[in-house]
Order: C-alpha cells, then sequence, then structure tokens
C-alpha cells in the first residue's frame, strides 16, 4: 500500500482525498496480484466515511429544540444502578436503568454504535462483542451485570492503525455485502480463534474426548453459525478466519471464460447440440 | 420489560432469602432466557437477584464422579477435561445447543431451567395455560409440529427444549439445590422436570426462592459408548426436532445396560425405560437397536403436525445407538 | 483495456464496515431524541373497540401515547390507509399507521408510545390495552384459491396457440402442484427512522432502497413541498425489496416527531419486521406440460395463485418468464391473486421469478423422467433462440455456453439418470439443475459529477447500497472514464440532495445508475474538450466528444494518444478550479427492438441423510451470462447470496400463520430459520461475459437476483435425484423425507 501512496501523492490531494485514500487501502488490488492485506493501515482516528455523515449528523445537531417541544413529566432513571467497566480499554462509569443491557448501553448511550441490533432476542449474534475476552451477546448481558468487566466492541479490534487481521482479511474475502452483521461477526471470530486455541470442542468435532486439533472449514463454519448473516457472505467470511488463523490464502472461486474456450464450446455446441 | 429492582448477590444465602421473600423475584444467571422472556413481557419480575458472582461455578471430582457448579457456564462445562474424558455425552449434548456466544453466558442451572420455545408461549396476544393459566392452549389444535408427542395434557402439548438435560437424564444426574432456609436437598434429575398435567406453569419441582447450586454427576461406565444425535431444521443454532441421548455399556458384543432419553418430544427428557430394558442383555446389534427404537415410541401420542417425530424419533434412536457402539 | 471494470476490487466501503464506523438508519444522533415503540393489534380483522392508553401514559417516562383517536390525519385524503401509487404520477395513497379504527390484519400497529427512552417506551408500549370487535376473517390462500382473479393492472393474460387442445393431444404430459410457504425478507438490519422537524422542513434518516420515493411519500403525507424533506440512508444493513416501498413506520416517525417537536427515533423490532413490509406471498402453482416424445415442448399451461392484501393488489407476476423462457407454440401462464387479511405481499428477492420458475424448472425435471432423456439436454432441446413471447431476438444470450460448460465444470456427464444410484456412505447423492432468468432492466437515472482540476472527483446518485457494491462500482465506472484512479474518486448516494436514481431492485443499478455515471463522465470530458478547444493550437481540434478520452489528467485523442492535452492547463486557462455536470441517462430506443435478459444455468449437489431426512447442500456452481461483469468480485458474492437465498427457500424458510387467529407465529429468527454458517458449502461462480451492445452503453446486465432464480428447483430437483422423492412443497424440511 504504501508504494501506492507514494505514486498518487505526486497529485495534490485534499484532506478529503487524503482521508479517502486511506480508506481504500485494498484499491492497489486491482488489476494486481492478489495480496496481502494483514497489517494494512486504517485512517487514523476517523475514516472518510464517517465524516461524510458526521456532517449530516452535526448539521441535525446544530437544530436548537423547538419551543413547544414536548418532554416526559418525570423522565428520571428508574431502578438506576452505578456501573464502572472497560470499554475498548476506557474506564467508563454509568448510570443506567435496571432495564438496559449492554447492546443499548453502548448504542444509545455511548454513541458507541458500531456494534448492532438485529434481533434484540439472543436468534442472530449481530450484537455479540467480548467480555473479559470472550464472546457473547450484548442484546443478552445487562450493563448492570458488568461491575468491573471489560468489553471490547468492533471499533476496539484494530490496534491504533492497524486493522485487526481479521478485519484485513474480512475486507479481503469479501467476508460481507451490506455490512450489518460483520461486527459481531468479528467479534465472534476473535473469540471464536481464542476458543480454538484453547482446544474446545465444537458440534461437529469427531471425538470430543480426544484432545482437539484441527480447525477444519466444518469447523469453522459450525463455530461461527451462531452469526446470521442474511447476505448470505459465509464462503467469504470462512476464507477470511481460515486465512487469519493459518496465513493460508484460499483459492478463488470465481472466474471469467477466456475467449479461447468460449470460442471452443461453441464450435462444439455447433457441432453436436447435447452437453 | 418492566421495571425491576436489581441486586447483585455475593452469597448464596443472601440470593436465595432475597428471592424467596418476594414473589415476583427471580434470579439472574446468564440471563440468555430469562431477559429474552421478560422482553418478550412473558416473564414478569420485579427483582432480579444476580447470582453470577457466587462461586458456584466450579467443576470437581466428588463421590466418585464430578460436581459441576451450576453457574458454571454451557462451555467451560462441556470442555472441562473431567467432561470430555468421563462424560462426553454431556460435552456432546451441550455443544449441540444454541451457539458460541450464548455456550459462554449460559449457565448449567439456568440451562436445566429454560422454558419452552412453544409459539404461543412467547406471544402474549395468544392463549396459553403455561404463561397465563386458564387462558387455554394454543398449540393443542393450532400449530403442534414442534411440539410434544409424549406425556402431555389437554392442558398444554409443550416440550422442554434443552439438550444439556437429555444427556443429564441419561447420565443418572442428581440436582443440588439450596432452600431460603439455608436446607440442602437434592433431586434426581429425572425428577426435576414435570409433566404438563393441570399445572402447566411449573416446569419443575423446584420451589420458589430454591437455588440450584450443583449437578452432580455418579461415576459411570458410558464413556466409551454413548452418542448425542440431534435433528434440527437447519444445520446449527436451532432447537432440536428430535434428539436423542444414548449411552450404551457393553459387554463384548452385548449390552450390559443401556440408557435411551428422548429430547424434543415432551415436556421433559423422555427416558425410554422400555428402550433401555429392550437392550439390556441384547447383542449391540441394528437389528436389537430397530426393536428399542420401535420400544421408545411405543407409546408416542402425535398431535396434528408431528406425527413425523414418531418414526424419525425411532430412526434417531437406532442411528445414536449404532454411533454409541461404534457400529457407524 | 479497460484499467478497472472487469477487475477485482475490494469495496471502497469496507473500512467503514469493518471498523463499525458504518452508520446505518437508527444511528444517526439527534439533539433531544425521543424513542417511540409500536403497539401491535391482536386480531386480523375489525374495528378497534376501545384502546386505553391511561396506563401507558402514566409510565414513567412517557411523553405520548399516539392511537388512532389521537393522530391527526395524514395524507392527502382522510381515512386512506391504504394503495400505494402504482407510477409516479399516481397520488400515494400507501398504509399508513393510526388512521382510523379499522384493522387489516394481524398485529397492525395500533398505538405508538413516546418517551424519553428506548427503555421506557418499550416498557410502556405493554400497557396500552385494546379491545376489538372482531369479524370473520380469512388469512388461507388455500381456502380463497378459487376466487383468485387477475391483477386489474394490465392487460389480462391471453394465451398463444392453443394450449388445451396441445396438451390434450401431447405424447407425454406432466401434471402437477406446487406450493411455497409466505417467506419473510429478514434483513439483518431492522428497519428504522429518526425523524427531526426544522419548522416545515423534515430530514429523516432511514433504511430505503430508493430515498426518492420515501420522499415523496412523507411530503405527501404531510401535505409539504417535495423540497422540504430530506431522506438519507446511506449505509443499508440489507433489504431484499423489504425498503422497495415507503413502510409505515417512516410516516409514523415523523408524524411524532412533529407532533411533539422534537427528533423521535422508531427501530422495528423483529417481530414487528414481519407485518411491517410485505412478504413473499403464499404461493400455489399448476403446472401442466405437453411434450413429443424427441422432447419438443408442445404445450405449457402455468397457473398461479398467491395471496394479496384486501386493501392493495400486489402481483407478483409469479409466471412472467415462464413466457419466454423456452420455445413453445402453445401456452397459458396467468398470475392470479386472491385477497387475505394480512399485510400486502411485496417484492422479494428474485420476486416472481424464483418462485415461478421454482415450478416450471421442478416440472421440466418431471418432464425430462418422463421421457427418459437428460434433464440438461431437454433444455437444449427447447432452447428459444428468440424471445418466444415477442419473437424478438435477444439482444445477447449466451444460455447454451452457460448449460455447457457449468455441466463440463460440475462433471455432469457422470451423473447417473436413476435416482437414488449414487452414494457417499450411508448418505444419498443427488444432483439438479436448473435455468435461471431475469430481464436485463434499466431506468431513468441520474448522477452529478464534480472534476477537479487536480484529477479528484466527487461523484453523487441517490441510488442505495443494500450490500451489492454500489458504492464499489460507480467508483470504478467513474475513475474508468475520467480517466484517473479509483482513490481520487469520492461517490456518495442515499440522499435526496442528490440526483434522482431509481429503487435498488430488480438488478438494475449498475446498468441505470452506472450508465448516469458513465454518462456524467463522458459529459465531463465533452466539456473539456469545447474548453480546450477554445484554444486555437489545441491538438484536438476537429475532434468530436466520442473521439476523446480521458487519461491520467490528460484528454487524448483515442486512435491517436499522442494529440492531448493536459487537463489541469486547460481548466487553469479558463479560471476553472472544477467543472460540473450532471448527465440523466434513460433506456435507448433501440432496446424495444430487442428481448434484454440475463441468464444463467445452476448446478447443485446435494447429499441427503435417508433415515434423518437432513439435506445438506454440498456444492452449487453458478454460470451467469449477464453481460459484463464490472466487478467480478462482488458479483461472486451476489452470486454466492442468490445460492444461500436459495437454500434457504428450498430447506428451511417459512413463515407460519395460525389461521384461527390469523397471525404470524414465527415472526422471530428461532422459529423462521434462514440459513446459518453451517449450511452453506462451496459455491462457485463462472461468468460468461457477453458483449452486448443493445442493453446499454456499459453492456451490463443486472446479477443480484438471476443468481437466485433457478436455485430452489435445482435443490428439489437434486432431492428427488438423491431419494427418488419428488417434494413439490417448499421448505423441504427432515420430516417431508422421511
Ligand atoms: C437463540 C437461542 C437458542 C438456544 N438454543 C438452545 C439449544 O439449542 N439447546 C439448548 O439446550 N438451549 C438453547 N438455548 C437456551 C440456553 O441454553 C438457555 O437460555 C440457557 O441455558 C439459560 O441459562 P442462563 O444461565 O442464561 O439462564 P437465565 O436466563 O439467567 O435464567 C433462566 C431461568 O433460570 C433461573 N435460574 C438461573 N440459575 C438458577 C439457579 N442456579 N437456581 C435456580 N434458578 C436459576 C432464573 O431465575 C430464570 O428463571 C438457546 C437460547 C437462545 C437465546
Ligand atoms: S403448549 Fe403449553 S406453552 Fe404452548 S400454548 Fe399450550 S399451554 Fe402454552
Ligand atoms: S441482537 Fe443479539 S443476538 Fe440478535
Ligand atoms: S453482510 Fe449483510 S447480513 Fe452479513
Amino acid at each position: 500500500m504504501k508504494d501506492d501512496l507514494d505514486e498518487t501523492s505526486g497529485a495534490e490531494l485534499s484532506a478529503d482525498e487524503e482521508a479517502l485514500l486511506r480508506e481504500m487501502p485494498t484499491l492497489g488490488e486491482v488489476g494486481q496480484a492478489r495480496r496481502t492485506f494483514l497489517g494494512q493501515t486504517l485512517a487514523g482516528s476517523m475514516g472518510l466515511f464517517a465524516l461524510m455523515l458526521m456532517e449530516k449528523e452535526q448539521a441535525l445537531a446544530a437544530l436548537a429544540a423547538e419551543p413547544g417541544a414536548v418532554f416526559a413529566a418525570a423522565p428520571a432513571l428508574e431502578n438506576p444502578v452505578r456501573v464502572a467497566l472497560k470499554v475498548n480499554g476506557a474506564a467508563k462509569t454509568l448510570e443506567v436503568d435496571s432495564r438496559t443491557v449492554l447492546l443499548d448501553a453502548l448504542r444509545e448511550r455511548l454513541e458507541m454504535t458500531g456494534t448492532k441490533k438485529g434481533c434484540d432476542q439472543g436468534q442472530c449474534g449481530a450484537c455479540t462483542v467480548l467480555v473479559d475476552g470472550r464472546r457473547v451477546l450484548s442484546c443478552l448481558t445487562l450493563a448492570a451485570t458488568l461491575e468491573g468487566r471489560e468489553v471490547t466492541t468492533v471499533e476496539g479490534l484494530a490496534r491504533g492503525e492497524e486493522l485487526h487481521p481479521l478485519q484485513a482479511a474480512f475486507i479481503k474475502y469479501d467476508g460481507f455485502q451490506c455490512g450489518y452483521c460483520t461486527p459481531g461477526q468479528l467479534c465472534s471470530a476473535v473469540g471464536m480463534l481464542e476458543e480454538a486455541k484453547r482446544g474446545d470442542v465444537s458440534h461437529v468435532t469427531e471425538d470430543v474426548t480426544a484432545p482437539f486439533k484441527q480447525l477444519s472449514d466444518d469447523e469453522i463454519r459450525e463455530r461461527m453459525s451462531g452469526n446470521i448473516c442474511r447476505c448470505g457472505a459465509y464462503p467469504g467470511i470462512v476464507a477470511a478466519i481460515r486465512e487469519a488463523h493459518t496465513g493460508r490464502e484460499s483459492a478463488r472461486t470465481w472466474r471469467f471464460v477466456e475467449e479461447e474456450e468460449l470460442a471452443r464450446v461453441r464450435k462444439e455446441l455447433e457441432a453436436d447440440e447435447t452437453v | 420489560m418492566r421495571p425491576f429492582k436489581y441486586t447483585r448477590a455475593s452469597d448464596a444465602a443472601v440470593a436465595a432469602g432475597a428471592v424467596a421473600a418476594n414473589p415476583n423475584a427471580k434470579f439472574l444467571a446468564g440471563g440468555t432466557n430469562i431477559l429474552d422472556l421478560m422482553k418478550e413481557d412473558v416473564e414478569r419480575p420485579n427483582e432480579l437477584v444476580d447470582v453470577n458472582r457466587l462461586k458456584l461455578s466450579e467443576i470437581k471430582e466428588a463421590r466418585g464422579g464430578v460436581s459441576i457448579g451450576a453457574l458454571a457456564k454451557n462451555s467451560d462445562t462441556a470442555n472441562h477435561p473431567l467432561i470430555r474424558r468421563n462424560y462426553p455425552l454431556l460435552t456432546q449434548a451441550i455443544v449441540a445447543g444454541a451457539s458460541g456466544q450464548l455456550r459462554n453466558m449460559a449457565t448449567n442451572g439456568g440451562n436445566l431451567m429454560q422454558r419452552t420455545r412453544c409459539q404461543y408461549f412467547y406471544d402474549t396476544a395468544m392463549p396459553c395455560n403455561k404463561r397465563e393459566p386458564g387462558t387455554g392452549c394454543g398449540a393443542l389444535e393450532g400449530l403442534n409440529r414442534i411440539h410434544a408427542i409424549f406425556g402431555w395434557s389437554d392442558k398444554c402439548v409443550a416440550t422442554y427444549p434443552g439438550d444439556m438435560a437429555n444427556a443429564l437424564y441419561a447420565l443418572d444426574a442428581v440436582v443440588r439445590v439450596r432452600g431460603s432456609n439455608g436446607k440442602e436437598r437434592t433431586i434426581p434429575v429425572n425428577d426435576f422436570h414435570r409433566l404438563p398435567g393441570d399445572t402447566p406453569e411449573k416446569d419443575n419441582n423446584l420451589a420458589h426462592g430454591e437455588l440450584i447450586t450443583a449437578i452432580e454427576l455418579p461415576k459411570s461406565n458410558f464413556a466409551k459408548n454413548s452418542y448425542y444425535l440431534k435433528v434440527r431444521d437447519r444445520a446449527s443454532y436451532a432447537f432440536a426436532l428430535v434428539a436423542v441421548a444414548a449411552a450404551l455399556e457393553l459387554d463384548g458384543g452385548n449390552v450390559r445396560q443401556a440408557r435411551v432419553v428422548l429430547g424434543g418430544v415432551a415436556h421433559k427428557p423422555w427416558r425410554s425405560a422400555e428402550a433401555e430394558a429392550a437392550l439390556a442383555g441384547r447383542p449391540a446389534s441394528e437389528e436389537s437397536f430397530r426393536r428399542a427404537a420401535e420400544a421408545a415410541l411405543a407409546g408416542a401420542k402425535p398431535l396434528a403436525h408431528n406425527a413425523y417425530k414418531v418414526e424419525l424419533g425411532k430412526r434417531a434412536v437406532v442411528r445414536a445407538l449404532m454411533r454409541a457402539a461404534r457400529l457407524v | 483495456m479497460p484499467r478497472y471494470i472487469g477487475k477485482e476490487m475490494s469495496r471502497v466501503d469496507g473500512v467503514a464496515k469493518v471498523t463499525g464506523r458504518a452508520k446505518y438508519a437508527a444511528e444517526f444522533r439527534a439533539p433531544n431524541l425521543a424513542y417511540g415503540f409500536i403497539v401491535l393489534g391482536s386480531v386480523a380483522k375489525g374495528t378497534i373497540k376501545s384502546i386505553d392508553t391511561s396506563e401507558a401514559e402514566r409510565a414513567p417516562g412517557v411523553v405520548r401515547v399516539f392511537t388512532h383517536l389521537n393522530t391527526p390525519k395524514l395524507g392527502p385524503k382522510a381515512n386512506t390507509e391504504y394503495a400505494p401509487p402504482r407510477n409516479a404520477r399516481e397520488q400515494d395513497k400507501s398504509f399508513r399507521a393510526l388512521q382510523s379504527d379499522r384493522i387489516y390484519f394481524n398485529a397492525q400497529p395500533v398505538a405508538l408510545v413516546v418517551a424519553e427512552s428506548y427503555e421506557q417506551a418499550r416498557y410502556a408500549a405493554r400497557l396500552v390495552k385494546a379491545t376489538y370487535d372482531a369479524e370473520k376473517h380469512t388469512t388461507d390462500t388455500e381456502a380463497v384459491r378459487e376466487s383468485a382473479r387477475s391483477p386489474s393492472q394490465g392487460p389480462p393474460p391471453k394465451p398463444r396457440g392453443n394450449p388445451e387442445e396441445a396438451l390434450k393431444t401431447a405424447a407425454v404430459k406432466v401434471e402437477a402442484e406446487y406450493r411455497i410457504a409466505m417467506e419473510h425478507h429478514n434483513p439483518m438490519e431492522p428497519h428504522a427512522a429518526v425523524a427531526a422537524w426544522d419548522g416545515d422542513r423534515l430530514t429523516i434518516f432511514d433504511k430505503s432502497q430508493e430515498v426518492y420515493s420515501v420522499r415523496r411519500h412523507l411530503a405527501t403525507t404531510f401535505g409539504v413541498p417535495e423540497a422540504n424533506v430530506t431522506v438519507v440512508s446511506p449505509y443499508v444493513g440489507g433489504a431484499f425489496g423489504s425498503s422497495l416501498r415507503p413502510n409505515y413506520y417512516p410516516a409514523l416517525t415523523a408524524m411524532a416527531a412533529r407532533e411533539l417537536k422534537r427528533p423521535v427515533k422508531v427501530v422495528y423490532t423483529r417481530t414487528q419486521m414481519f407485518t411491517g413490509h410485505g412478504h413473499r406471498p403464499y404461493t400455489i402453482q399448476k403446472i401442466a406440460l405437453g411434450a413429443e416424445r424427441s422432447g419438443k415442448l408442445t404445450s405449457m399451461i402455468h397457473t398461479a395463485v398467491h395471496n394479496t392484501s384486501t386493501f392493495e393488489e400486489f402481483s407478483d407476476n409469479t409466471t412472467g418468464f415462464t413466457r419466454q423462457v423456452y420455445a413453445c407454440p402453445n401456452l397459458f401462464a396467468p398470475t392470479l391473486i386472491a385477497p387475505v387479511d394480512l399485510p400486502t405481499p411485496t417484492w422479494m428477492r428474485a420476486p416472481g421469478a424464483v418462485s415461478g420458475m421454482f415450478a416450471l424448472e421442478c416440472a421440466m425435471d418431471e418432464l425430462a423422467y418422463k421421457l427418459n432423456i437428460d434433464p440438461l439436454e431437454l433444455r437444449l432441446i427447447n432452447y428459444a433462440e428468440r424471445d418466444p413471447e415477442s419473437g424478438r431476438p435477444f439482444s445477447s444470450k449466451a444460455l447454451r455456453e452457460c448449460y455447457r460448460l457449468g455441466a463440463e465444470k460440475f462433471g455432469w456427464k457422470e451423473r447417473r439418470m436413476e435416482p437414488r444410484s449414487m452414494r457417499d456412505g450411508r448418505l444419498l447423492v443427488g444432483w439438479g439443475t436448473a435455468t435461471g432468468v431475469w430481464g436485463a432492466f434499466q431506468s431513468p437515472a441520474s448522477a452529478k459529477i464534480t472534476y477537479r482540476a487536480d484529477g479528484t472527483a466527487h461523484v453523487t446518485s441517490a441510488t442505495s447500497d443494500i450490500g451489492p457494491g454500489t458504492y464499489t462500482v460507480m467508483t470504478m465506472i467513474a475513475a474508468e472514464y475520467l480517466g484517473n484512479r479509483p482513490e481520487q474518486v469520492k461517490f456518495e448516494l442515499g440522499d435526496t440532495n442528490f440526483p434522482r436514481a431509481p429503487a435498488q431492485g430488480g438488478s438494475q443499478t449498475t446498468s441505470s445508475v452506472g450508465s448516469a455515471v458513465h454518462g456524467a463522465a463522458l459529459a465531463v470530458a465533452a466539456r473539456l474538450l469545447a474548453l480546450a478547444n477554445q484554444d486555437e493550437s489545441s491538438p484536438l481540434k476537429g475532434a468530436a466528444p466520442a473521439d476523446v478520452e480521458m487519461l491520467d489528467g490528460r484528454l487524448r485523442l483515442k486512435r491517436d494518444p499522442s494529440k492531448s492535452v493536459q487537463i489541469p492547463e486547460v481548466m487553469r486557462r479558463n479560471n476553472l478550479a472544477e467543472v460540473t455536470e450532471t448527465f440523466e441517462s434513460r433506456p435507448s430506443e433501440e432496446r424495444r427492438k430487442y428481448a434484454t435478459m440475463a441468464h444463467g444455468a445452476q448446478f447443485v449437489e446435494v447429499k441427503v441423510d435417508p433415515d434423518l431426512g437432513r439435506v445438506r447442500v454440498t456444492r452449487a456452481i453458478e454460470v451467469t451470462a449477464c453481460g459484463k461483469i464490472i466487478n467480478p468480485k462482488a458479483s461472486h458474492s451476489q452470486e454466492i447470496g442468490g445460492v444461500v437465498w436459495g437454500i434457504g427457500m428450498a430447506l428451511t424458510e417459512a413463515t407460519e400463520i395460525d389461521h384461527r387467529f390469523g397471525r404470524i407465529m414465527n415472526p422471530n429468527l428461532q422459529h423462521y430459520h434462514v440459513p446459518v454458517n453451517a449450511d452453506v458449502h462451496e459455491i462457485e461462480t463462472i461468468f460468461v461475459e457477453e458483449d452486448d451492445t443493445v442493453v446499454n452503453p456499459l453492456g451490463v446486465k443486472g446479477m443480484g437476483e438471476l443468481g437466485m432464480v433457478g436455485i430452489p428447483a435445482a435443490i428439489a430437483n437434486a432431492v428427488f435425484h438423491a431419494t427418488g422423492r419428488r417434494v413439490r412443497e417448499l421448505p423441504i424440511t427432515p420430516d417431508k423425507l422421511l
């Protein structure tokens, strides 16, 4: 990526474009041999796409409260619970309604919307985060229970400027389309790889009495089945995890039919109308 | 979700006392079942007593067998060397359930206590005797493809949906509970869950305020020949249509003793004494497994949409026994 | 040689999505935000007798409870809650919540509780108590099947030739009935809106596949000029058709925000989604095929009946493609609709086509077995060289090549015709195939490009990206024709401040919006040429816009690249820092002379556990002929998505209704089973590119739907091949194979 940056930085780029450029670390792939993106850089602290949307939000934020705006009579917090926890390394102290689940605390209180709500019932995995390093569902975790715990969300996966290898691999293998299940998939994958490293078995492990050895594709599929992707990006997700886990690249599963091949087939079809 | 008071219990006595003192209080363990049901307004406690910090998550050898803490997580239980080595059936049953995330949250006690997945139970606009005694059973003459074929009553045809308990029934586990008065008692797991009868609102025989502290597994001779089979509508992350926990103690080619428990077919894990009797002393062969399967399902009473469970149950029993005997 | 088009490119929005920075509708902040929670009704038909909100209103944090009693009348006519416009000119009367006491379907919204926090709103919603005067309802399409009628839209279907007569005299016949369960889209992102008014100006963040239609809907709803409404939808967490029409919640949200004079957010729960945006209708299909012994089709009669609602007409056009797939002189293929007391169905991925082709392609398989002809062979025998419906030639059609290449790759030759003849240990192996077909649609679309002297460009169009990779593909097209690098292009979408674009549906985005971006880039080049040629000494003197291209900051003659000008210099001479062009592309006249369609051949392998009825789709190959492929990486993902959806439809998905109550009983992801990771195995795509100069200047056809169309049939056919069981009712769950 460095080289690509140098190549284009000859032209004068606005701050936006520079951000964009860094936002698109994979563009170097166009027309080139496949390459590894592990360790690619991440655009500073604020990505371009976030910037674009920030503008829209800021326009809204500038809105003053309208005269006559209606508020509840007694909006005081019910059954308040104080919790001190860490989120992505930062200490937070929150006072929450006892009913608040971690997912809503993140999204509505801490304004960390990277963690997604897909069902709010434990049935999809979109809300997966790590608590003390273990993958759990934030929609079924009361915030009140988290005193002293350490929460890691998708926002906390990258190490400073570096994407987490799984993040990079998801981009490389197109392990998402709409991107909505992706934060949950990523946190789940991080936790899952830890579990595998520890030797945990799964439903498809042939012999659970023996030490667990190899994280096969079927093992990855089973262990990631708690994360639904309605776009169906599962094969890309499996390829990404496989590479992050083993460093092994996966073969492409698509191809163009070459001219010559097409010509041959057409000729054969003319001669013989069968398959 | 109704407003509720949240307290974090630091000792079992306080926890049990707090719940006993308030008929509308409940324990909070992993939260994976109760919070879901509270969001749906099916469970309506006004107080939750968080028991997660109680020291009840140990898994250790005890009385020749193993004792597993009620608050040990499902995933830690399944992967504990003592369990994997001595009770692989339990490991298989646990990892057949839910998802990796949920198993990291779910506790063993909470898992035993999990409520049915009957659609009518979940929908507060629908009649359901379990949720709202006296309103009728929506499923009896409604959609009952996933419901019971054994032991149901015209008050309720729901199934117990869990996997872990099916293995516990096969392994003759004992549930250790602590009453609010501090007294401990044990309940053989086979007597833990109830049939619906006229009181489907009662899932099990635990009294209000009683806290499960541990599940005890007696020494087992089934480690070599057991298998947990789960048939569901998709490959993973779905409840069982039918599940079978099968365990054999073999003596050469013969079955010394057997355990056959069906899941997804009744209001509790359905241990088949008939099948076990049909197996004892017989050769471990497909033929006797078939006879056992016939015996296991002989008393089944299917509903309008679940007759398939009878045939599926038979085949699942045969397959599970074949796997347990390592014949396939 | 293109630099970018046709080369694989990772998503430009990839980093935003993997870091959690991509913002979806519910994630926008607004000051003084209040939370709305919808209350659903509990009868299928009737009127609301009473609704008691007092307890809810007293609950802590509650700002207001809206019901039909205190909600202002919205829309052009009081009390019209239904009938969406059929075209852009017609009045918008689509369903609006809380407008009367009338109940049209079970789980219809009957109240909206707004509170200071989400927890408070959710709780108070449970305290709203309604009673109803229920009326007798019907939700079972089977029960009203006989009264099904043609949709009033469009001409009634006419038979081609004399199908009845031809069927009678056919040497070989297949007659069968197929059923498809009702299905729901279930995108992972629940529908949501955040609405804020500033006087009579509304800004709304919404989950939408077409921001302009939401804008129009809201403008008519609130009687404000369209220009006053801004709809923003930069990221959409999947939609699959569920956000093609304005659903009821944006108007509801905006209504509450206007009444309360503060921003309001409403997010559907998973359960609310099941009655909040339509569904793929329950469909019954009857097919009769007549053929000669040679396999030549002589008659096709294909009748589909599916549900619509009592208050709106929706036709899935289930049998539409039946008319265009095979050459057959005698055909009748009507789609009939029957109203029931359910929400109105809507388009769901590969709408109509996947349902219709499920039935047709299974029937073709049945016919192949009757004739003892290889199923693939049978399709070749009936290959349509021209569009059988209109008689027009295809603008391009490489389907025959798809069949052949797919067969080679899949190893079809090794297939033994006889069912239950292939095994893998205890498992039965089945191979099935089906044809995929979809229209190569194009709609008018606009895009705007601002090209700057430094070579960077800002490109906008109000299209959306629900997942296919629109951000990326438009960036590639712009860079290709502006001659700059993709990292110098910033493409934005999903905002009514941008030029109009059609809905992202029907696989028409790349052809429509791509053509607009392409056109806008050419317009920039033409403008630069005109500017350059103001200079007497321009080396491009006399050149027409079509003769030049932009590349790396130069404008040059295509046939003699040595003749060029430096763009920055031209701009500097004209005192311009940037050049802006807006272009509207429209489908060409030329297209009318042709049938424009995309095709594909789909092959799957299943392994069936004959004892337990478990089916696994172990292998799938998509061979796709849909014009030019711009970004094969994202296109492959689309095909993968199509297969996964096909697996869901074939094996796991069904919305279940208890007809006694007329209520959907599995409105959640524990009982409605979408495929999980473990359900999906190898999926390969082979692109057979077509040189199509007719469809549009880029030569692209759509593919998002195409990849799904044949899969359910291919799976059902493979299950038959594996087991000898012909399951004609989807989904094929384990109980159906015992
Ligand atoms: C989407 C989904 C899919 C699932 N799939 C499966 C599956 O396939 N198979 C399966 O077996 N399970 C499945 N589960 C269920 C899951 O395993 C249970 O929800 C879980 O085991 C409950 O444990 P918990 O600790 O979270 O209990 P909680 O939700 O905390 O508590 C449940 C109930 O038990 C009571 N309780 C908890 N601990 C104790 C105790 N020590 N003593 C007395 N009472 C106690 C609580 O008061 C409460 O009433 C699934 C759950 C979800 C959400
Ligand atoms: S089966 Fe039991 S849980 Fe289900 S509706 Fe009937 S009473 Fe309720
Ligand atoms: S949102 Fe938590 S599992 Fe779906
Ligand atoms: S990427 Fe859209 S749901 Fe997974």
